[in-house]
């Protein structure tokens, strides 16, 4: 399908008071796209979407939308084709969400604003759509965080826009709502073929929603991609500057780092590089719990033997000290074995879960046995 | 017939907020009727109370019919009458202007009095009235408009290069009392080495008054705050849009330069007018719109602007009845009248809303 660009922004410049925080942006963004900025906090995500939404003034390029220069457009027509949803604190004084989701209908109605049985319909319709009916009457400010962005965004679908701009939308929604308000957008993304650009802070979520990412860093946008291109684990890191902590692009998931056995009661920079004490043995998942209870005791720790296929290697690989790996879809291969028998000598524990043993991992049963007869065996 | 069907799906039975919507309509209904109502009787009274007491019949003749003896005809016609209508006109329109400000400024404490707009006026008018009184002109009302309004202008202005420094409600106040204070003290200069002859009259107005007024007053204010309040009903459509704040507002379509412009030289014309007729008022400005919106429960542009139109009008007609009445034949100045009743509400607001966050 030979989509046109609906979007374009042309070596866009954007920032304060005449000065360029981030400048030679270059995007085009197709109509129906789900957009996500992401970046570490202070990159500028909100400025590049104040600049879009016309809050602030372009320092250079433009912005092309749907054919016309964006910031030459009258307020009038682009209120008609534009919502937004801010991350500022709005302070009311006694309206009600009913009244706030109505203003979203003000590009539509006459003269002093008046709603028209249509515009009634369709603000029901929105206080709908993000289940908020029963906060009609409600004064906005006796309301939680979360059930704000909600009224925010109702008000924000009920503008009929073509293209929405959101900045951190989910910041104070719970998971339920988060899920929902992303649900909510992909429906009219995918079904309305409504343009959504946003900003995220959780970066699990921007990987499952987006079409497409722009990682803000820097005095340039970083990178410009669909999210597999975008979420890597290198890319992560270097984005956000990670050095404490992973992010795992299989997941989304993001990760402490990897226990180091310093802490308060003992243990100085000359332990480091020692071997853990603490042999974790098990597979199919059954080892995660353990791992992040060790972790959370900032215990290091050897994972074994687990096969890269497993749900245990996902996480071991980035929490255990050293993982024993064997391949997989074979019977345990021998130096694999030898390593973990060397490790179990070694160490002064020997935590084995419980999981099926069946012809590929029969000699796990060796292992166990091995530990038991040292005393060194745990079992959960 | 049809017709009929649909809106009673969006009436009480239909449930819901849209049977809110209906019960909040009747609440702002009775609040207009209530004040109509009151209109009435203060109007009566007003009338009918004073140095020399007219009968109820006889209002209703002399007004109606012109009938009546030759000294009620001229008491009711020429002294009590436009005096009525005056302060009437006048508190809708401080009323106004103190809703405006408090829009513009996103401030529930602002307005003409504590911003020092109405000392700019006074200040500007004391210049006018004294240079006059030198040259012995006869100053005219358009000529005391004008004045006021420059002053209101200037003060407004220099409120508002404060409020871009420093963006915080507080110093906004304070900024604002300090203005006022400047003014006052250069009007007092100026009334200290004037003649006592010419500033006669400046003392009068300057504490701020309903007395004296005539018919020609009547006709200039009814024509400056009818024109003031038309535009700012014409107004109230971004002014709902604004009061989710600018950025909301301009994601609407407002215009955000323009519509701050108007707010700004509305509220001007409006505490102008006032200032240049019946002197610096306080506090009607704060609490009137205040008031409004706490009993009609909501603060729809749509419905408080005429509220504080017609809610001004009351509260001023009944200050002034209480002017005149409570020491006569003493008269006591219409600030110190609204200063009692307005700043217990003043005051009411700051608990309620601290209590409120």
């Amino acid at each position: 399908m030979a989509e046109k660009t609906y979007i374009k922004m042309d070596d866009l410049a954007v920032g304060y008071n005449g000065k360029a925080l981030i400048r030679d942006i270059c995007i085009d963004i197709k109509k129906g796209e789900i957009v996500t900025l992401i970046g570490p906090n202070g990159a500028g995500k909100s400025t590049i979407l104040k600049s879009i939404t016309r809050q602030l003034s372009l320092i250079g390029g433009k912005v092309i939308f749907d054919e016309q220069n964006l910031h030459k457009m009258n307020f009038r027509e682009l209120s008609q084709k534009m919502a937004v949803v801010l991350t500022e604190r709005l302070k009311t004084d006694l309206l009600t969400c009913y009244d706030i989701v109505a203003s979203g209908r003000y590009p539509y109605t006459g003269k002093l604003g008046i709603l028209t049985e249509e515009d009634e319909r369709k603000v029901d319709a929105a206080m709908a759509a993000v289940h908020a009916t029963e906060l009609g009457p409600k004064d906005f400010n006796a309301i939680s965080d979360g059930q704000r962005q909600r009224v925010l965004l109702a008000r924000a679908i009920c503008q009929d826009p073509e293209i929405i701009i959101l900045d951190e939308p989910t910041s104070f929604l719970d998971i339920r709502y988060k899920l929902e308000l992303l649900s909510i957008l992909r429906d009219m993304a995918k079904r309305r073929g409504i343009t959504v650009i946003m900003s995220l802070h959780e970066i699990d979520l921007a990987q499952k929603i987006s079409d497409r990412i722009i990682c803000v860093k820097g005095d340039r946008i970083y990178r410009y991609g669909q999210p597999e291109d975008i979420f890597r684990e290198e890319m992560i890191r270097e984005l956000y500057s990670l050095d404490n902590g992973f992010f795992d692009p299989l997941f989304g998931s993001i990760e402490l780092p990897q226990p180091t056995g310093k802490g308060w009661s003992g243990g100085s920079a000359d332990q480091e590089g020692s071997e853990p004490q603490v042999f974790v043995i098990s597979a199919c998942g059954t080892g995660i719990p353990v791992y992040r209870k060790l972790q959370k005791k900032n215990i290091p720790f050897i994972a074994g033997i687990l096969t890269p296929g497993d749900k245990d290697y996902q996480l071991a690989r980035l929490l255990a000290a050293r993982v024993i790996t064997s391949p997989d879809f074979e019977a345990l291969a021998e130096p694999a074995f030898a390593e973990a028998a060397e490790a179990v000598h070694r160490c002064s524990r020997v935590i084995a879960t419980d999981f099926p043993i069946g012809t590929m991992n029969r000699r796990i049963e060796e292992l166990i046995e091995l530990a038991d007869r040292e005393g060194k065996l745990e079992r959960v | 017939m049809s017709g009929n069907a649909v809106r009673t799906t969006t009436l009480p039975g239909g449930g819901g907020y849209h049977a809110e919507n209906f019960r909040r309509r009747s609440r702002c209904l009775l609040v207009f009727i209530i004040m109509a109502a009151a209109f009435v009787v203060i109007t009566v009274i007003n009338i009918n109370s004073g140095n020399v007491h007219i009968s109820v019949g006889e209002i209703a003749r002399a007004i109606f019919l012109r009938e009546g003896t030759e000294k009620n005809l001229d008491i009711i016609w020429t002294i009590r009458l436009p005096r009525i209508i005056v302060s009437m006109i006048l508190g809708g329109a401080l009323a106004l202007a103190g809703f405006l400000l408090q829009t513009f400024f996103e401030n529930p404490i602002a307005g003409p009095y504590v911003l020092g707009i109405s000392s700019g006026a006074k200040m500007v008018v004391a210049v006018v009235l004294l240079a006059f009184a030198q040259a012995s002109f006869q100053v005219t009302s358009l000529t005391l408009i004008l004045a006021a309004f420059a002053g209101s202008l200037l003060a407004t202005l220099f409120v508002l290069v404060i409020s871009y420094r420093v963006p915080n409600m507080a110093m906004l106040l304070v900024a604002g009392i300090m203005v006022g204070y400047i003014c006052n003290a250069v009007t007092e200069f100026m009334v200290t080495f004037a003649e006592d002859s010419d500033i006669a009259n400046l003392h009068v107005w300057s504490q701020g008054s309903f007395s004296g007024m005539t018919w020609t007053n009547v006709a200039v204010c009814l024509v400056v705050v009818g024109i003031g309040f038309i535009l700012t009903m014409a107004l109230s459509k971004p002014i709902g849009a604004y009061q989710m704040g600018e950025n909301y507002a301009r994601s609407l379509g407002v215009n955000i330069r323009i519509f701050r412009i108007a707010l700004i030289t509305l509220s001007s014309l409006l505490s102008a007018c006032v200032t240049a007729f019946a002197g610096p008022i306080s506090f009607v400005g704060i609490a009137v719109p205040f008031l409004i919106k706490g009993t009609m429960g909501t603060s729809k542009p749509l419905v408080v602007i005429p509220g504080c139109l017609i809610g001004g009008g009351v509260f001023c007609m009944l200050c002034d009845l209480i002017a005149r009445l409570a020491f006569a034949p003493v008269e006591m100045n219409i600030s110190t009248v609204t200063a009692v009743f307005g700043a217990p509400v003043v005051i009411y607001m700051m608990v309620s809303r601290r209590k409120g966050r």
